[in-house]
């Protein structure tokens, strides 16, 4: 009997008559030349989450993101406003804005950017205001060199890009209604951040895929449970309360009693002590409405996990802090993960260890997905089997790999046709 | 006999102190990774009894004004809670199934 109450089908899956319930083709997670195809279809055409707009405090700001295929300078110009170009010097192609390494990230605050191989300079607008020795080149009009612009907007803080010469819709209007309904959330008040990077040996999607069912975490997370038997159960049944679909973009809610209505004796005494753990601190700062929020209202809800497409997730918590994950490809098998957690600001030592704790907490399970994805990675790629079974629990992994699936498809079609 | 680095209602910790007053993440779980076993349960048995009293006496003081020993005292209390982990949950130093992974914190607030 189902924990709560899903659509008239009898299925969150059955419910998407397009996503069908038969065994998936993982492929796409283990092929160079789909990996080929993805770059393209859908890292060269979709929105693109690269920060949010607090990591441009100041007219002048700027940092840089490497992209799949593709670096770009993210600034402030000194209008104010965020603008992004390709960080490529116009003269001879060298990467523009690097530190220490030309294959690392740098950030901080310029009225220019000044070219290390000849020279050339670059107001925060992306116009060339600088040649060095104008009068060796041969019809150069310095005004018509500036940097290569890439589409750039934002929407409730977040700092988007689009590679495509004309994106195909506007960011709010690719966002949609479900994801754009956390247009009024306050993100912008969660502004201390815990920052986590790693090079994982698996394709991007096998990654994402494990953030968007809870089905594994009984098992593989056991230990999060608790510490006695009764709550470190790896046969508990865990069945999220809601999912939703919406266009290529996904969410699911899950609810259940939060960790500070538990009996004492289940908790670890460090979570008793810091009154914190894996879903966040328990004393929630006030934050008032939550626009967005728990769309369907559930009762004990306890995380929005929104998956936007392609590689970004948020995390909303009940308890008011959130959570946002970026699975960036670098090849058909690695790719660079980041998790970043954001807090209302701590007032004092006891908030500031209830925010640490949260982030240790979140260290410590994501080294479990990490590890054992790298298996699930090296499993694939053995070709043992072609499809595999998801459960109605797994619906949103059915639903990506459907959707990466459709992107890549109507790009491979319309090069045939000819056109791009 | 060296000047203490914590204060002095917390002197029967000042021993873990060069050990584990560090600043940053990286540099905690670099110490925890090098850590025997028997090493993080004797850090962990003295330390927890006194951190709620020691949580109580940092958080008297403003987060971005902390005097110096009452820093290091916060600093303790970040290895204690990298630390628990090892003994409360995996007993062991290294994370259960996380193979050769690594997660790196690359930013992080101070103190």
């Amino acid at each position: 009997m189902a924990r709560f109450q899903k659509p008239a089908e009898g299925t969150w899956t059955e419910h998407h008559p397009e996503l069908g319930t038969g065994f998936v083709s993982f492929e796409d997670s283990i092929s160079p030349a789909f990996y080929e195809l993805e770059r393209e279809a859908i890292f060269r055409r979709a929105w693109l989450n690269v920060g949010r707009s607090e990591q441009l405090p100041r007219n002048g700001s700027y940092f840089t993101r490497q992209l799949p295929g593709a670096s770009v300078i993210v600034s402030r110009d000194l209008g104010g406003r965020i603008r992004a170009f390709h960080n490529v010097c116009r003269h001879r192609g060298n990467k523009l804005v690097w530190d220490g390494t030309p294959r690392g990230e740098t950030r901080g605050n310029a009225r220019q950017f000044v070219c290390k191989y000849h020279g050339w300079r670059y107001g925060l607008d992306g116009a060339c205001t600088y040649v060095h020795q104008p009068d060796q080149f041969f019809d150069l009009r310095r005004e018509e060199l500036g940097l290569a612009p890439v589409h750039c907007d934002t929407w409730a803080g977040f700092v988007f890009v689009n590679l495509a010469r004309e994106p195909q819709q506007s960011l709010r209007d690719y966002l949609g209604t479900m994801v754009g309904a956390l247009e009024g959330y306050p993100f912008d008040r969660m502004t201390e951040r815990y920052s986590f990077r790693a090079e994982n040996n698996s394709n991007w999607k096998v990654f994402s895929d494990a953030f968007q069912e809870y089905y594994h975490v009984p098992p593989l997370h056991t230990h999060q449970l608790g510490p006695t038997p009764e709550a470190r159960n790896p046969e508990y049944p865990f069945e999220a309360a809601h999912y939703q679909l919406d266009g290529p973009h996904r969410m699911v809610t899950t609810s259940g009693t939060h960790k500070h209505q538990w009996p004492k004796e289940h908790l670890y005494p460090s979570e008793a002590l810091t009154r914190s753990g894996s879903t966040g601190p328990w004393d929630a700062p006030d934050l008032g409405k939550l626009p967005g929020a728990n769309p369907s209202g559930i009762t004990r809800w306890g995380i929005d996990n929104f998956q936007v497409f392609p590689n970004l997730e948020i995390l909303i918590y009940e308890r008011n802090w959130y959570v946002t994950y970026h699975y960036w490809p670098t090849s058909h098998n690695t790719h660079v993960f980041e998790g970043d957690l954001y807090f209302v600001p701590a007032r004092g030592v006891r908030e500031r260890l209830a925010h640490e704790y949260a982030a240790i907490t979140f260290k410590e399970y994501g080294l479990q997905d990490c590890g054992t994805l790298d298996g699930t990675q090296m499993g694939l790629e053995q070709r043992a089997f072609g499809e595999f079974p998801l459960n109605d629990q797994e619906i949103l992994v059915r639903h990506f790999h459907k959707t990466v699936g459709d992107w890549v498809g109507a790009y491979a079609r319309e090069r045939e046709r000819g056109g791009r | 006999m060296t000047a203490a680095l914590l204060p002095p209602q917390f002197a029967e910790l000042e021993r873990w102190a060069a050990t584990w007053c560090l600043a940053t993440e990286p540099e905690r779980w670099a110490q925890r990774m090098r850590s025997s076993m028997p090493e993080l349960q004797a850090f962990y048995d003295a330390c927890f009894p006194r951190a709620e009293e020691a949580i109580a006496w940092c958080d008297r003081f403003p987060l971005d004004a902390l005097p110096a020993d009452a820093e290091r005292l916060l600093q303790l209390l970040h290895s204690l809670l990298l630390v628990s982990y090892a003994v409360e949950v995996w007993r062991q130093p290294e994370v259960i199934h996380a193979g050769s992974a690594r997660i790196d914190r690359i930013l992080e607030p101070r103190p």
